[in-house]
Parts: C-alpha cells; structure tokens; sequence
C-alpha cells in the first residue's frame, strides 16, 4: 500500500509540473494563460456532453492503446506499433463492412470487431518476427510499420475502399445496423467504453492470475533470468505478448471505427498510438490504472480541441506537455533508484 | 523508341535526385554512427532532424541560408543536450527517453511554427541554399548534375564522411570513443571517463541531425511543413546498420535510400501511371525493414550499444 501511495504522489507531482510547463508554453506563445486553461477545462469537463461526448469518446482508442502498451512493455517489448496496429484494426474492419452490409448486427458487429482485431495482431506479428528471427529493433520496425500502415490506408480509401462517388478520400459511411449502440441518448458515447473496462480488467486477469500471464512479466523483468530459469520458453513468450498487444491496439481501431467515425480516413488517428505510450507509463503499466490515464488523457485532447477552437492554441501543444509528463516519469523513476541506493550504501 | 538523349536527361534527373535526398539522411546517419560507437543508442534524431528544420527557418529569413544552417545545427544540439541529460546523466532507458524526445520535438515545432507563422500561414520568404556548379565537370552526361551541381551541404557532408573515417581510425579520441562502444569496462581501467565522449557524441550526432533538418528546409522543402522530418531519424538508424557502424559505409548506405526517395521522380518521368504513388512514398520504410533484416546474423554492432 506505500508503494501504491507514493506512486500516486508522485503522479501528482508530474501532472503539476506538466500543467506547469503548459502554462508556461502558453505565456512563452504569447497566449493568456487564464481564458486558454478555461476553455480546456470547458472542453473537457465543462457539460455531461463535454464529459460523455469529447472526453469519455477519447478514453476509448486511447485505452485500448494504452492497453496494447503496457503489455508490451511489461514483457519487455518496446511496442511504438500501436498507431499502425490500431489504424490497420480500423482498415479490416472497413473492408469487411464492405460484404457485411447486409448482416445483422448481432453477427456483423463482432465480425468486425474481431476483424479488427485480427489484423492489429498480424500487423504486430511482422514486428515479433522480425525481432525474433532476424533481431530487428522493435523501436525501428514498429515505427517503420507505422509509416507503412499510414500509407496503405491512403491508398485503400482513394482505391478499393473508396466511397461509391469516388468524390471524397473516404471509405463508405457503415450502414447504422452495425453501428455500435449509443450508450446515452442524445451524445456520441457508444457501448466501446464498456468493452475498454471489461478488456482492462480481463487483461489485469491474465497478467497476474495465470501461468502465462506470470511467464510475460518474468520475461519482461528480466529476460536473461527467464531464459536460465529453463521453464520459460522467451522466444514464444514474447510472440504471443506482441501479437495479444496488435490484437489489442487493432480491436481499439475497429471499436472507433463502429463507434465513433463510421468510415476510414487517411487521418483516421490523431496519433492515438504515441499518445499511448504516455498513457501507459503513467499509469506504472497497470491495466486498470491505463482505465485512469486514458481518461486523463481524453480530457486532455478534447480540451486541447477546445483550446484551439476558444483560444486559438494550437493543439499540438498537449504532445509536448505526453512528452515531459513521460520524460518526468523516467527521470523521477531513476532519481528514486538512486536515491534508494544511495541509503542502502549509507546502511 | 525513346531517344538517347532523353535517357540520360532521365538517368541524370534520378541520380541528381538520389544525391539530393541522400544528403539530410548522410547527415543524420553520420551522426548517429559516432553516436552509437559510443554505445548509446538516439532514437531521439527524429526529434534534432525536426529541430534543426525549424531553426533553419526561423534563422534564414533574417541571418540568411549559413545562419540558417548554423542555427539549424543548434537547435538538433540542444534537443540532443536534452537526451543526453537524461541518458548519459541518469542512465534513462534510451529508448523510452528517445521516443519521448522525438514527440517532444515534434509537438514543440508545431506549437512554435503555427505560433510564429499563423495557424494557416507558410514560412514564404525563406531563402535557398543555391546549387553550386563545378565549372566543366557539371556538364558531364549523366554523372554531371548528381556530383558536380550540388548545394554546398552536399559536398559539405561528403567531405564528414572522409574526415569521420579518418578521425575513427586513425585518431587516440576515435579509438577511445569504439573502446567505449565495444567494452566500457576496458575503457574505464584505461583512464577514459565513458560519460564525457558519450555526452559528446550525442550532441554531435544531435548537431549533425540538425543540420541534417537545415539541408530538408533550405536545399530540398524551400520551407517549413509540420513533421517534415517524416521519420528520417529513424531511418539514418536503419543506415548505419547497413553501412555497418562505418562512415564511409554509412555514406554510401545513404545514397541506396536517397535512390529509393527518387524512384517516384524515375517513374513519373517515365510516365508510368499504374502504380499507386503510396506504393512509392511507403517505399524508404519497407527498405529500412528489408535492410535491418537482412543485416542480421552478420551485424557489427558496437557490444555495448544502448546498455546503460
């Protein structure tokens, strides 16, 4: 319980500096900090439409990436994938409404979902063997992958997944039969949060309930250690924890695809997948703290959105402040390893 | 039956392309190859190359293309001093603290550029680094217009890589500098202190990559766009495993992806229409796989790269 408790300072700690250094940001681009701080607060949290339509809508990919993440990271996969595994999740599942248009929804949702998620695991499995069979850097491939992705995408919605008037760089808009349900009347919050929650704590279950579950974090603590240990095979260990992560990044991609566009575009996410890795740091890799930081993060870029629009800020400026939030995370990470060993020696 | 004439003015125009688009990323990868001789690992270019486009193009509309150039290679110094205080000073994971940069970058340039220029507005009167003709050489078929009707940046790097090859092999601080890369704790009984030559060779690589993003702005783009390093630091890392952590090697390997960057300009001139130009634009980064790929097995890295 000490330990959960001066995470939780220090998590206060680095979410003041960040609001810090955006305050600073803002003076340092010659915007009025008070009007600009208003109109994220506003943007976020300002009305149950802000909350369930900008925030709570934003959670959902952000979470199911922060999932895809944090597993990754615990076996010690540096997975920066998650854009390119989420947007091919959403690609699957635009090319499969094409011949589902016609299904009922209780066959043709799950269908697409599963789709989706099928295809962020194929895109994560080049990554996972190009590690494991030719030791290609994770960090690289992924990101490489992610460029390729961005670009396949460009192609399918002005070629075969063009909508039908060939006007527009866009897929066909999905028939409201397989449209996920709306959760509330009135607001865009559709039953995709519901799925997050119970896709955390499934995946929280797995992690820390179940052999294989044990044989991730071993790996990931120590892969050396794993390895001489004998009883776990590292190889197809980390495999399966890449491809579950693409699994997970792609259901997230499908998920906003039914949920929220109901078409694929070429700038399908606005980076949800970078976003992710903060996501995932601060909350310690935890896949329920993710639940946390994802909506932490949805009011983030839903109040950057209104940010720009009141204010005339740029959005763009909420990456730098992921960017500290992870660089602190790091830094305060290594300053307490030092300091612990520093008493140790003292002892 | 296409005329003699024009596929050499077609051959020129690819190769004189090639070379054009190789110079950022020689650039970049010669940088990163010092970098990670001294065993760390930047992931983090991407976040100078950016950087360094920015300063360029701030610094030339009032100091001119050298002040751009210089202000560029300040700006990729500085984003690496930063990756360096949390990588060499507290042993951070590289990788972590590199993507972390490279976000930082890119968020901050946007914030800075949309805050500078207006939300709409372009950098116009941002000036070029003309292209400077050797007399007779350049009007060499074919060959002419690729070596010898460069900007100075080119020729400027051509040289780095000479100069690189010459200080790694030949010079006590280079043989210091792969001692630390192979085996620190040798380095260490030999009275070299690791942290200093990495220190240093992370804002070198950071000052390469910013000039790297210099050469983007003012010898390629002629302006500033959002993201314009569009992944190039990461793929100068792919380069300097195919020119196999050697400078020379490197430079080489850069000109195979400059090659890749201009198939695009060869098919259109060719007037081929039936593959999709994303097919083209996706083509460095399938390269950058099939590369890193194929280097393995027989991969020279530095021993102790990215250990911290």
């Amino acid at each position: 319980m000490r330990g959960s408790a001066r995470a939780l300072a220090q998590l206060g700690i680095v979410l003041l500096a960040g609001l810090a250094l955006l305050s600073l940001l803002l003076v340092a681009t010659g915007h009025a900090v008070g009007p600009a701080l208003a109109a994220l607060v506003r943007g976020a949290f300002g009305s149950s439409y802000a909350i369930t339509s900008a925030t709570i809508v934003r959670m959902i990919p952000l979470g199911f990436a922060g999932l895809a993440v944090s597993l990754a990271f615990r076996a010690g996969i540096l997975n920066i994938g998650a854009e390119g595994q989420l947007l091919m999740g959403a690609a699957a599942a635009a090319a499969l409404a094409v011949p589902l248009a016609a299904a009922p929804a209780a066959v043709g949702i799950p269908l697409l979902l599963t789709g989706g998620a099928v295809a962020g695991a194929t895109w994560a499995a080049v990554a996972a063997l190009l590690r494991l069979r030719f030791g290609v850097l994770e960090v690289i491939s992924t990101i490489m992958l992610n460029f390729v992705a961005q670009y396949l995408t460009g192609w399918l919605v002005r070629g075969p997944l063009q909508e039908p008037t060939r006007v527009n760089p866009q897929s066909a808009s999905l028939p409201s039969a397989l449209q996920l349900p709306v959760l509330l009347e009135g607001t865009r919050l559709h039953v995709g949060v519901l799925l997050l929650v119970v896709v955390a704590f499934a995946t929280w279950w797995w992690l820390t309930h179940t052999a294989s579950g044990f044989r991730v974090r071993a790996v990931g603590m120590n892969e050396a250690a794993a390895r001489s240990a004998g009883d776990v095979a590292v190889g197809r260990t980390i495999a399966g924890a890449f491809v579950l992560s693409g699994l997970l990044a792609g259901l997230g991609g499908a998920v906003e695809y039914t949920g929220i566009t109901y078409a694929l575009y070429e700038n399908f996410s606005p980076g949800y997948g970078y976003t992710a890795i903060a996501v995932a740091l601060l909350a310690r890799l935890h896949p329920l703290g993710v639940l946390g930081t994802a909506l932490l993060f949805g009011a983030l870029e839903a109040g950057a959105n209104a940010m720009q629009r009141d204010a005339g800020v740029p959005s763009v400026v909420v990456s730098v402040v992921e960017a500290v939030l992870i660089l602190l995370i790091v830094g305060a990470d290594r300053w307490s390893d030092r300091l612990s060993a520093r008493a140790e020696a003292a002892t | 039956m296409m005329q003699e004439s024009s596929v050499l003015a077609i051959g020129g125009g690819f190769l004189e392309a090639t070379v054009r688009t190789a110079t950022p990323l020689a650039f970049a990868a010669l940088g990163e190859c010092i970098s990670e001789r001294a065993g760390v690992i930047n992931i983090g270019l991407e976040g100078s190359i950016i950087a360094g486009a920015l300063g360029a193009t701030v610094a030339a509309g009032v100091l001119g293309v050298g002040g751009g150039f210089a202000v560029g290679a300040l700006a990729g110094l500085v984003v690496a001093a930063l990756f360096a205080f949390f990588t060499v000073g507290l042993r951070a994971d590289q990788i972590i603290t590199g993507t972390a940069i490279t976000m930082f970058a890119l968020g901050l340039t946007g914030t800075l550029y949309r805050s500078i220029f207006g939300a709409a507005g372009v950098a116009l009167d941002t000036p070029t680094a003309g292209v400077v003709r050797i007399p007779g050489l350049a009007e060499l078929p074919l060959v002419g217009g690729a070596l010898f009707a460069q900007p100075l940046a080119t020729y400027g790097v051509t040289l780095l890589a000479f100069v690189l090859a010459w200080y790694m092999a030949r010079t006590h601080q280079g043989l210091a500098l792969r001692a630390i890369g192979e085996y620190p704790d040798a380095a260490i009984a030999a009275g070299i202190t690791p942290r200093r030559y990495q220190a240093l060779a992370v804002l070198f690589a950071g000052g390469m990559a910013g000039l790297a993003g210099a050469t983007l702005v003012l010898a390629q783009a002629g302006t500033f766009v959002e993201g314009m390093s569009a992944g190039r630091g990461f793929i100068a890392i792919a380069i300097v495993v195919l020119g196999r952590w050697r400078p020379l090697g490197v430079a080489a390997a850069a000109l195979l992806f400059g090659a890749a960057n201009s198939l695009q300009v060869l098919f259109q001139s060719m007037g081929w229409q039936g593959v999709p130009y994303q097919l083209f634009l996706a083509l460095p980064y399938l390269l950058t796989l099939l590369v890193l790929a194929g280097a393995s097995g027989r991969a020279a890295a530095p021993a102790a790269l990215g250990k911290r």
